[in-house]
């Protein structure tokens, strides 16, 4: 091969750092020479790290007994013969985890896949607004984003806290997570349902992201408690506090991010 | 071999295969099948090689067993394969759900790498082994796969070609 030459497969290569430094080198020469080579590279790479994301989750669930039963060997030794004699208790384990499974399933959790019903929010406050679903969206399109997850990064907060008050017409500050072990990243400007809303982004030491969606659309005085929404497999707490609306959105679980609302909810309600 | 060792392995069998199949209950039952013949056969490893390869491998073949023995793909025909036309303009497509959708439509062979690749960040060497086909082809599935499942993420229909009933 021409060491000019790129090939398809050495794009992806490059994506899972399977190439040899030489070849590296190549990629990037030719990536830097070729934009359209570039963003595919960049949507590759970002969709490696949003299907992590979004099936992560699984690695945190607890085992059903149909595979806690599987964690040590069977009692008997490990011959074809020799297995008949539990296999028809398995089979009923089987059976109770799967009306187990569906039992769970049932009542919302886990509900990504597309003709099932639908994981939704409480109803009250998300039939008024779309809040939690607005907060998720931005959430799953931002965060897994490795190069660009912010318009301003945390070096330059000040400029990030002027730009974004002064886009929403009113005083906004990212609360600070440092106890909670997550550091602020940066921000940026969306598009809300009629006009903009703010994000700030933060991280943990594991690289976690979880995402704080500020709206100051809410239309009239309507301000609620905690509440809990489960957009596929991003938790949000979403609260309305006088002209704000707030969504702490993140791939974790609903006790661990609770743990962090209540921090976020503190420092906002004391500012 | 340490027990252990194996049950630490549980959770990431299910995650790829709740990744692949998309239904929890059939990957849970997936995983099972697979421990309890990774258990049956633990005689047949060696030491030298990886545990997570050869359980990924285990439950590469199972499934290939059970689409044999099916004759049918288990892979439901779903409505996005029919109304593509009308789908890339409807407003709801930066929705979560959309990844998964999107994964699930790929072919079955492309979604084992792209996965495999995302999931487990398992070298290509690996994923050869764990799916016994040559390295060439894990290159050029994981290409064509990527590639289709960001032209349906980006709202783009990939050229398809008209599925035989299988």
């Amino acid at each position: 091969m021409s060491p000019h030459h790129v090939s398809e497969s050495e794009l992806h290569a490059y994506v899972d750092g399977e190439l040899p430094a030489a070849r590296r080198q190549a990629v990037e020469a030719h990536l830097a020479a070729h934009p359209h080579s570039a963003e595919r590279v960049r949507a590759y790479a970002g969709h490696k790290q949003a299907l992590k994301a979004l099936f992560d989750p699984v690695l945190d669930e607890p085992l059903p007994p149909s595979l806690q039963a599987w964690t040590a060997p069977p009692a008997t030794p490990h011959t074809a013969n020799a297995a008949r004699p539990w296999w028809p208790q398995w089979s009923l384990q089987r059976m109770a985890a799967s009306v187990l499974i569906a039992l769970v399933s049932g009542t919302g959790g886990w509900v990504l896949r597309g003709g099932g019903p639908e994981a939704t929010p409480p109803a009250t406050l998300a039939t008024v607004s779309p809040l939690p679903r607005q907060a998720a969206i931005a959430h799953v399109v931002y965060s897994p984003d490795v190069r660009r997850p912010v318009e301003i990064g945390a070096e330059h907060e000040d400029q990030l806290v002027a730009w974004l008050s002064k886009r929403l017409g009113t005083a906004v500050h990212p609360p600070k997570l440092g106890a909670q072990g997550y550091e602020l990243i940066g921000g940026r400007l969306l598009p809300g349902n009629h006009g903009p809303v703010a994000q700030f982004m933060y991280h943990d030491a594991s690289g976690q992201r979880l995402t704080l969606y500020v709206s100051t659309e809410i239309p009239h005085n309507q301000d609620t408690g905690f509440r809990f929404a489960q957009e596929g497999p991003v938790s949000v707490f979403y609260w309305v506090d006088g002209p704000f609306g707030y969504a702490l959105s993140a791939g974790i679980g609903k006790a661990e991010l609770a743990q962090i609302a209540t921090a976020v909810y503190d420092q906002l309600e004391h500012r | 071999m340490d027990r252990h060792a194996l049950s630490v392995e549980i959770p990431r069998l299910r995650r790829y295969a709740r990744a692949l199949l998309g239904n929890p209950t059939a990957a849970d039952d997936l995983v099972q099948d697979t421990l309890e013949r990774a258990w049956t056969r633990l005689a047949q490893w060696h030491p030298d090689r990886d545990l997570r390869v050869w359980l990924f491998s285990i439950m590469h073949n199972l499934r290939v067993d059970q689409l044999r023995r099916h004759h049918l793909p288990t892979d439901t025909l779903d409505i996005h394969d029919i109304d593509l036309p009308t789908r890339a303009t409807q407003a709801d497509r930066l929705e979560v759900r959309d990844l998964a959708r999107a994964v699930e439509r790929l072919p079955l062979e492309q979604r084992e790498v792209v996965l495999l690749a995302a999931l487990e960040d398992m070298s290509y060497t690996d994923m050869a082994h764990t799916l016994n086909i040559p390295l060439g082809t894990v290159m050029s599935r994981l290409s064509r796969g990527r590639e289709k499942l960001r032209l349906i993420l980006a709202g783009q229909t990939p050229p398809t070609q008209l599925r035989v009933v299988r």
